[in-house]
C-alpha cells in the first residue's frame, strides 16, 4: 500500500512537471512563433523600441527557451531575482514568476486568492454533498414516488441553468431587491467568521444548487444500480434489517463512484470557480486568472495554471488511494 | 417483535396440523404489476415438502420457478408485486405474517443459495465477515464466537485451511469455492428449509457434482428440507426425491423422482426429458426441443396453458382450449394436470416417447 501511494505521488509529480513544461511552452513559445514579443506586454503601454529591448534583456527573454524554463523551474525551489522595475526585486521561493502588471510575485497573488477559493469550494462542497447525496439516496429508495419525480425534475432544471444566470438572479434578489445580503464582499474567516459565512452563503447556494443537482442524479443512479445487485438480495436473504441492507451493503458500494467524482470536482473547484467568483466579485483563483488573461499577465496565468493543476493531480491521487482502501479488488498486493 | 399467528389462525393451525406438510404452499400467486398489465409469474401453485426431503423444481426460464422461491423467502421486489395464497412453514403462514417476522425467519429457519456466487457476495467485505454477519443477525454472540463458527462452517463445506481463508475476499476464491462459501453462509443458522436457485449453473461439471454431493451430505446431517431450482434434469436426477415441473407459473406434474423419469405423464415433461443429451446412446437423430416459446405471462392462454405447444392437444378434447386442468393424482404422490385421458398418456409415453429417450 505504501509503495502504491509513493508510486502514485511520483506519477503525480511527473504529470505536474509535464504540465509546467507545456504551459511554459505555450506562453513563451507561441508569442515568439506568432511574432509578438512578450516583452511588449510587460513594458507598458506603447513602449519605445529601446524600452522593449531593455525589458527583453532584463527578463532574459533573449535567452534560449530551455534556459528560461530552467530559471523558472529553479525559481520555484530557490527563488530568483527580477530586475524589470527600477530596483532589483527578490522573488522568494516558491517563486512561480513575477507579475509585472501587479508588481508582485505570482505566489503572493496566489496566497491572497487561495483562502477565498478554499472558503468558496469547501462551503459549497459541504452543502452539495449533504443535499445532493441525501436527495439522491431518498429518490432511489422511493423510486417512482412523488418525491423522486419532483426531485429529479428540479435537478434536471438545476443542471441546465448556468451559474452566471442563477448567480445573477440570486444576487439581484437577495442583495439588491430584498437586501438580505447587502454589500457582498469577501471577509477573511479569522477576521469575522459570521460575516465570512454571511457573505459567502449566496455563492455557496449558487454553486451547491448546480452541484447538488448533479450529485443527486449521480447518487440516485448509482444507488439504483447497487440496489438491483445480487449481493443486496443476498443481504436480505440473510435476514438483515433493511437499514443494514441499505446503510451498510448498498451505500458503501453506491457512494464509491460518488466519492470518486467528488474528489475530482473538489480538485477543480479548488483551482478556482471562475464563473461564481466573477459573478460575486470574489478575488479567488478563478477571478485572478480571468483578470490575468484579460490583461495579458502571462506570469500570473502560468503560475495559477500550474497551481490549479496541482489540486487536480492531488485529488486524483487521493481518489486512487481511496479506491484502493475501499475496494479490495483494486487493492495492490 | 414476537408476532405470533393471529388467534383465529392459531386455532385453525391446531386442527389442520395433522394434514399440513412442514412446508405447505397452497394456491400461491405472485403477480407483478407492469405498464403492460399484470404478469402472473406464479399462478396458483400448490405443493408440500417434509424435512429431510429434496424437491427439484424444473421448468423453462420464465416458468415462475424463481419468482415462487423468492416469494417463499419473502424477497419479492417492487411496490407493484403482490403475493397471495398461503405459505405454511412449520405451521406458520408466511403470507400473512408481518414483514419483520418473515425477516427474522429469513436466514435462520429458511435460507437461500443463489446462482452466481460471484455477484451474490458483496465484493467489498471478507467472506468470513459476511458469514459472521449472517450468524450474528440471528444470534446474540460476540464477533469472536461468530468467527469461530464461520471457520467451522467453511471447514465443513470443504474450504481448505479455513482459518486462513476466512479473511479472504470473494474475488480471491474460485467459482466452486465461492459457492461452497455461499452454502456455508446459508447454513450458518441451521435452516430447516434451504432453497437453492440454480446452485450449479455457473460452475463447471466436476465442481457441480461436488456441490451436489455436499448438499446431499449436509441434508443428511441437518435434516433440512431442500428445494433445488434448476432447468437441468441431470441435477434433479442426482439429488432430488421429488420433482415439480412448472409451466407458465403453475405445476403441471409433481411426483417422486423415479416416477417422473420412468413414467412421466405430462406432454411438457416428455418434452423436457427428450431434450436431455444422452452420451450412452448412439446419436440416432437430433436432440428434440419443445417446439414454440413459453407463453406471455401477461396473457396466459386459456385452457391448458401448454396447449398451443402440445403435439397431442387434439387428442385431449375441447376442454383443453377452454378449461384449465387441475392436478389429479394418478399414482401415490404423483399428480398431473392434463386433459388427455390417463390411458392415452400412458400409451403415448410407452409407444411414442419412451423409445426415443
Amino acid at each position: 500500500m505504501a509503495g502504491f501511494v509513493i508510486r502514485r505521488v511520483l506519477g503525480g509529480i511527473v504529470i505536474l512537471w509535464l504540465i509546467s513544461v507545456i504551459t511554459f511552452l505555450l506562453f513563451f513559445l507561441v508569442p515568439k512563433v506568432l511574432g509578438s514579443n512578450p516583452a511588449i506586454l510587460f513594458a507598458g503601454r506603447s513602449p519605445s523600441e529601446a524600452a522593449v529591448a531593455g525589458v527583453t534583456k532584463k527578463l532574459g527573454l533573449d535567452q534560449p527557451i530551455v534556459v528560461q524554463y530552467w530559471h523558472f523551474l529553479a525559481g520555484i525551489f530557490t527563488g530568483r531575482h527580477f530586475d524589470a522595475g527600477p530596483d532589483k526585486t527578490w522573488c522568494p521561493p516558491p517563486c512561480f514568476g513575477y507579475s509585472f502588471k501587479n508588481s508582485e510575485p505570482v505566489w503572493q497573488e496566489i496566497t491572497r486568492a487561495l483562502p477565498v477559493t478554499i472558503s468558496l469550494a469547501l462551503g459549497a462542497a459541504v452543502l452539495f454533498l449533504l443535499i445532493g447525496v441525501g436527495i439522491g439516496i431518498l429518490s432511489a429508495l422511493r423510486r417512482g414516488s412523488v418525491v423522486d419525480r419532483a426531485a429529479m425534475t428540479v435537478a434536471l432544471g438545476a443542471v441546465s441553468l448556468p451559474v452566471y444566470f442563477t448567480g445573477l438572479v440570486l444576487l439581484l434578489l437577495v442583495s439588491y431587491q430584498w437586501r438580505i445580503f447587502p454589500n457582498i464582499h469577501y471577509v477573511a474567516f479569522l477576521d469575522n467568521p459570521l460575516l465570512w459565512a454571511r457573505n459567502l452563503l449566496p455563492a455557496w447556494i449558487v454553486l451547491a444548487f448546480l452541484y447538488s443537482a448533479m450529485y443527486a442524479r449521480l447518487t440516485r443512479a448509482s444507488m439504483l444500480d447497487v440496489l438491483g445487485e445480487d449481493y443486496i438480495r443476498t443481504a436480505r436473504a440473510k435476514g438483515l434489517p433493511e437499514r443494514t441492507v441499505v446503510g451498510k451493503h448498498a451505500l458503501r458500494s453506491a457512494l464509491t463512484p460518488v466519492v470518486t467524482i467528488f474528489g475530482l470536482d473538489l480538485g477543480s473547484l479548488l483551482g478556482g470557480a471562475v464563473l461564481t467568483e466573477t459573478t460575486f466579485g470574489f478575488r479567488g483563483l478563478g477571478k485572478t486568472s480571468i483578470e490575468a488573461i484579460s490583461t495579458g499577465d502571462l506570469p500570473t496565468i502560468l503560475g495559477v495554471t500550474i497551481f490549479a493543476a496541482g489540486f487536480v493531480v492531488l485529488a486524483n491521487i487521493l481518489v486512487d488511494v481511496f479506491y484502493a482502501v475501499v475496494d479490495p479488488r483494486v487493492r495492490p498486493t | 417483535m414476537t408476532a405470533r399467528p393471529e388467534p383465529s389462525a392459531a386455532a385453525g393451525t391446531a386442527a389442520a396440523l395433522v394434514d399440513r406438510h412442514y412446508l405447505d404452499v397452497r394456491d400461491l400467486r405472485v403477480t407483478f404489476g407492469t405498464d403492460d398489465g399484470d404478469v402472473r409469474a406464479v399462478n396458483g401453485l400448490s405443493f408440500g415438502l417434509e424435512r429431510g426431503r429434496t424437491l427439484g423444481i424444473v421448468g423453462e426460464s420464465g416458468s415462475g420457478k424463481s419468482a415462487a422461491s423468492l416469494a417463499l423467502m419473502g424477497l419479492q421486489r417492487g411496490r407493484r408485486t403482490t403475493v397471495a395464497g398461503e405459505i405454511w412453514l412449520d405451521g406458520e403462514n408466511l403470507v400473512t405474517a408481518s414483514p419483520e417476522r418473515v425477516r427474522s425467519l429469513r436466514g435462520r429457519q429458511m435460507a437461500m443459495i443463489f446462482q452466481d456466487p460471484l455477484s451474490a457476495m458483496h465484493p467489498y467485505f471478507k467472506i468470513g465477515d459476511q458469514i459472521i454477519e449472517a450468524y450474528r443477525v440471528h444470534h446474540d454472540v460476540s464477533k469472536k464466537v461468530a468467527k469461530k463458527r464461520a471457520i467451522e462452517l467453511l471447514d465443513r463445506v470443504g474450504i481448505p485451511s479455513a482459518a486462513r481463508r476466512v479473511d479472504s475476499y470473494p474475488h480471491e476464491f474460485s467459482g466452486g469455492m465461492r459457492q461452497r462459501a455461499m452454502i456455508a453462509m446459508a447454513l450458518s443458522c441451521d435452516p430447516s428449509l434451504l432453497i437453492a436457485d440454480e446452485p450449479t449453473t455457473a460452475l463447471d461439471v466436476t465442481v457441480q457434482a461436488q456441490i451436489l454431493d455436499l448438499l446431499n451430505d449436509l441434508q443428511k446431517e441437518f435434516n433440512s428440507a431442500i428445494i433445488i431450482i434448476t432447468h437441468d434434469l441431470g441435477v434433479v436426477a442426482e439429488i432430488a426425491d421429488e420433482v415439480l415441473v412448472m409451466y407458465a407459473g403453475n405445476a403441471v406434474e409433481h411426483g417422486p423422482v423415479q416416477e417422473i423419469f420412468s413414467a412421466p405423464q405430462h406432454p411438457y415433461t416428455w418434452g423436457l426429458l427428450s431434450s436431455i443429451t444422452r452420451l450412452d446412446r448412439t446419436r440416432s437423430d437430433r436432440l428434440r426441443a419443445v417446439p414454440g416459446n413459453p407463453p406471455s405471462l401477461i396473457a396466459v392462454p386459456d385452457g391448458c396453458p401448454f396447449h398451443p405447444r402440445c403435439q397431442y392437444a387434439n387428442l385431449a378434447g375441447p376442454a383443453t382450449r377452454t378449461e384449465r386442468p387441475t392436478l389429479e393424482t394418478v399414482a401415490p404422490g404423483h399428480r398431473v394436470a392434463c386433459h388427455l385421458p390417463v390411458e392415452a398418456r400412458v400409451r403415448i409415453f410407452r409407444e411414442e416417447v419412451a423409445p426415443s429417450l
